[in-house]
C-alpha cells in the first residue's frame, strides 16, 4: 500500500447528495460510543463507590476529627480517626522516592534524547520498559530482603526492619522509566532549529542540553514529575511489604510508617464485614487518596497539552 | 552537531571538563537504573533457586514450606490473563476507534471522554480494588471469584489498551482512508477493512504490554479477595488466589523458608511478565511500518 501523494478532498461518503440513511453505519456509531462510555462509567463508579460509604463514615466520625486528628487507630477499641499520620507517611515516601526518581529520570532522559546514538537508544529504551514492567510485589520483596539488609550491613545506616527509606529508594528507581520516557517525549518535541541556533552561537552540547532543550521542554518535564509523584502516592505493594504498617508521624525515613495505600491494602483483604466502621474507613481514606491523585493527574494532563500546543 | 562545538571546546579545557563531568553524571543515572534492575533479577533468581522446582509449579499451597507449591495460583493467574484479554481488547479497540475515527472533538463530551481516560490511566490500582470490592464483589454480589478479579484487572489496564490502540490507528496515513472512500467504501468499511488491519501490530503490542501489567498486579486483587489459601484448581466462578497475591502472602510468613519460596514464585512471575514484554517489543520492532 503506497501512498500516491495525491491530496483528495473530504471523504466522498459525506459529500454524496441524496444519500440514504445507512442503519448499519448508525448502529456501529452507537456501539462505538457505548464502548467509549464504559470508561466514563468506570469513573462514575469509582466516585460513587468511594463517596457513598465515605459519607456514611463522616456521619459517624466528624470530618474535623478526620482531617485534623493526629492519631490513627481505627481498629482499636478506643478508635481514633486522625488521618494525618497516613498522609504524612504517604508524602514522606513520595518525597524520598521523588528525590531519587526526578534527577535520575531526567538524567536518563537527557542522555537518551541528546547524547545517545540511535542504536544505543534502540537497546536502552526496551530495557527501561522492562524496569517499568517488574511487578511491584517483586519490588517490595526486593526492598525488604535485599535493600534493607544492604543499607544496614554494607552502608551502616541504622534502619528498622520495616522502614520508609528502603521502600522509597526502590519506588524511586521504579519511577525512573516514568520520568525518563515522558521527559524524553517532551525533549524530542523541541524543534531542531532551537538546538541549531544554540550551536550557531557557539554553545557546546552541555549548554544546548541544559540551557535550551530542558527549559524549552519544561512543561513536559514538570508533567512527568507530577505524574511520577502521583504514582508514588498511589503505589501500594512496595510500601505494604517493606515500609511496615505503623501509623506514626515522623520525618525520619529509617522508621516504619504507614501510607494511605498500605492501610487500605492491609485492611481491605476481603474479610471486612460490610457496614462496619472498618469497612467504611477504607472508603474515607480511599476518597482522600483519589482526590490527591486526581488533582495531580489533571495538572499533569494540562501541562502535557501545553507543550504539545506549543511545538506540535 | 558536534562538529561545530568541538573546535571551540578544545580551545577551552574547562569547557571540556564540564562536558565530561555532565556526560559522566548521566551515565551514573543510567547505571543506577539498569544496575538496580540487574541486581534485582540476579538476587531474586539466586535466592529463589533452591525452591525453583517442579513442586513449585505443580504443588498445592501448604503450611510447610518444603511441600508448598503455587499450582492453583499460577492457574488462576492464567485464567485472569485470559479474561483480561477477552474483555479489554474489544472494549479498548472500539473506544480507540470511536475517539480517533468517529468522535467530533468540538463536542465537549468527547473531550471529556479523552481527559477521563488519561486520568483513569493514573488512578492508583488499589482504588480500582475499592471499586471492585464495593460494586462487583458486594454490590452485584458476584463474590470473590476469578471473574470478579478479571473484571477489575480489565478496568485497570483498559486505559493502556486504549492509548496504544489510538496511537496505532493514528499512525495509519489518511491517504489509505481517502483511497478507500474514493472506491465507494462506507466509513465502517474503511475502518474495518483498511485502518484496523493496518494497525494490528501496534494494537497487539499494546495489548500484550497491558496483559503483562494485569498479570503482575497485586493490590486490587487483595481488595477483591483473592484469598491466599486455595488448595484446589480454580474455576472461573470459584474462589482463587493469584500468583502475585501468593507471593505477597509468602513474604509475610516469618519462616525463612517461605522467603525463599517467595523469591522462587517471583522468578516464575518475572519469567511470565518479562517474557510477554519481550514478545511485545519483538512484535513492535518486527512489524514497525514505514508508510
Amino acid at each position: 500500500m503506497t501512498s500516491t501523494g495525491l491530496t483528495v478532498g473530504p471523504p466522498a461518503a459525506t459529500a454524496l447528495p441524496g444519500k440514504r440513511v445507512r442503519w448499519g453505519e448508525q448502529l456501529v456509531h452507537v456501539v462505538l460510543f457505548v464502548a467509549a462510555a464504559i470508561s466514563v462509567l468506570t469513573t462514575v463508579g469509582i466516585v460513587l463507590s468511594l463517596l457513598l460509604p465515605a459519607l456514611d463514615f463522616f456521619r459517624e466520625v466528624s470530618p474535623w476529627e478526620f482531617f485534623t486528628g493526629t492519631t490513627w487507630a481505627p481498629l482499636f477499641l478506643d478508635a481514633q480517626f486522625g488521618v494525618a499520620p497516613l498522609v504524612v507517611g504517604t508524602l514522606m515516601i513520595s518525597f524520598w522516592s521523588a528525590l531519587v526518581a526526578f534527577p535520575l529520570g531526567l538524567g536518563v532522559a537527557v542522555y537518551l534524547s541528546e547524547y545517545a546514538a540511535p542504536r544505543a537508544t534502540a537497546v536502552l529504551k526496551p530495557v527501561l520498559e522492562i524496569l517499568a514492567a517488574v511487578p511491584t510485589v517483586v519490588l517490595g520483596y526486593f526492598a525488604l530482603t535485599f535493600v534493607t539488609p544492604f543499607l544496614r550491613d554494607q552502608l551502616g545506616v541504622q534502619v528498622e526492619i520495616f522502614n520508609a527509606l528502603s521502600a522509597s529508594l526502590v519506588l524511586g528507581v521504579m519511577l525512573i522509566p516514568t520520568v525518563a520516557t515522558l521527559s524524553e517525549d517532551a525533549m524530542a518535541a523541541v524543534p531542531r532549529e532551537l538546538r541549531d541556533g544554540g550551536y550557531a552561537l557557539g554553545s557546546d552540547k552541555l549548554q544546548v542540553s541544559t540551557r535550551i532543550v530542558v527549559p524549552a521542554a519544561v512543561s513536559g518535564i514538570v508533567a512527568a514529575f507530577v505524574l511520577a509523584f502521583s504514582r508514588a502516592v498511589g503505589e501500594t505493594m512496595i510500601v505494604l511489604i517493606a515500609a511496615g504498617q505503623l501509623a506514626q508521624i515522623t520525618l525520619d525515613p529509617r522508621q516504619p510508617i504507614e501510607t494511605i495505600t498500605a492501610f487500605i491494602g492491609a485492611t481491605g483483604n476481603g474479610d471486612v464485614p460490610t457496614g462496619s466502621i472498618e469497612y467504611k474507613t477504607i472508603f474515607a481514606v480511599g476518597l482522600t487518596l483519589f482526590v490527591m491523585t486526581l488533582v495531580m493527574n489533571l495538572i499533569s494532563i494540562r501541562l502535557v497539552r501545553r507543550y504539545r500546543e506549543v511545538y506540535e | 552537531m558536534t562538529s561545530l562545538a568541538e573546535p571551540l571546546s578544545s580551545a577551552r579545557p574547562r569547557r571540556v571538563w564540564r562536558n565530561r563531568l555532565f556526560t559522566g553524571a548521566m551515565l551514573v543515572c543510567m547505571l543506577v537504573a539498569f544496575g538496580t534492575l540487574a541486581v534485582l533479577l540476579v538476587d531474586t533468581l539466586l535466592t529463589g533457586w533452591p525452591e525453583l522446582d517442579r513442586q513449585l509449579l505443580t504443588g498445592l499451597p501448604s503450611t510447610l514450606a518444603e511441600e508448598a507449591g503455587a499450582r492453583p495460583a499460577i492457574l488462576a493467574t492464567l485464567y485472569l490473563g485470559a479474561l483480561v484479554l477477552l474483555f479489554s481488547v474489544p472494549i479498548g479497540v472500539l473506544t480507540a476507534i470511536y475517539l480517533e475515527e468517529y468522535a467530533n472533538r468540538e463536542r465537549w463530551w468527547n473531550r471529556a471522554i479523552e481527559v477521563n481516560i488519561q486520568n483513569l490511566a493514573a488512578v492508583p490500582a488499589i482504588v480500582y480494588g475499592i471499586l471492585g470490592l464495593a460494586f462487583i464483589v458486594r454490590g452485584i454480589g458476584l463474590g470473590r471469584v476469578v471473574l470478579a478479579g478479571g473484571l477489575i484487572l480489565t478496568l485497570v489496564v483498559l486505559p493502556t489498551v486504549v492509548v496504544a490502540a489510538r496511537e496505532a490507528i493514528r499512525a495509519v496515513p489518511d491517504s489509505i482512508r481517502q483511497g478507500a472512500y474514493a472506491l465507494g467504501a462506507t466509513k465502517w468499511q474503511v475502518v474495518w477493512r483498511q485502518v484496523l488491519p493496518a494497525s494490528i501490530p501496534g494494537i497487539a503490542t499494546g495489548s500484550i504490554l497491558a496483559l503483562s501489567r494485569a498479570v503482575g498486579e497485586t493490590a486490587p486483587l487483595i481488595m477483591v479477595g483473592a484469598i491466599t489459601y486455595v488448595a484446589f484448581d480454580p474455576t472461573v466462578l470459584g474462589p482463587y488466589t493469584a500468583l502475585p497475591v501468593q507471593i505477597y502472602n509468602w513474604t509475610r510468613q516469618p519462616d525463612a523458608d517461605f522467603q525463599t519460596l517467595a523469591a522462587a514464585g517471583a522468578v516464575v512471575l518475572l519469567a511470565i511478565v518479562l517474557g510477554m514484554n519481550a514478545v511485545a517489543i519483538f512484535l513492535r520492532n518486527r512489524y514497525r511500518k514505514q508508510w
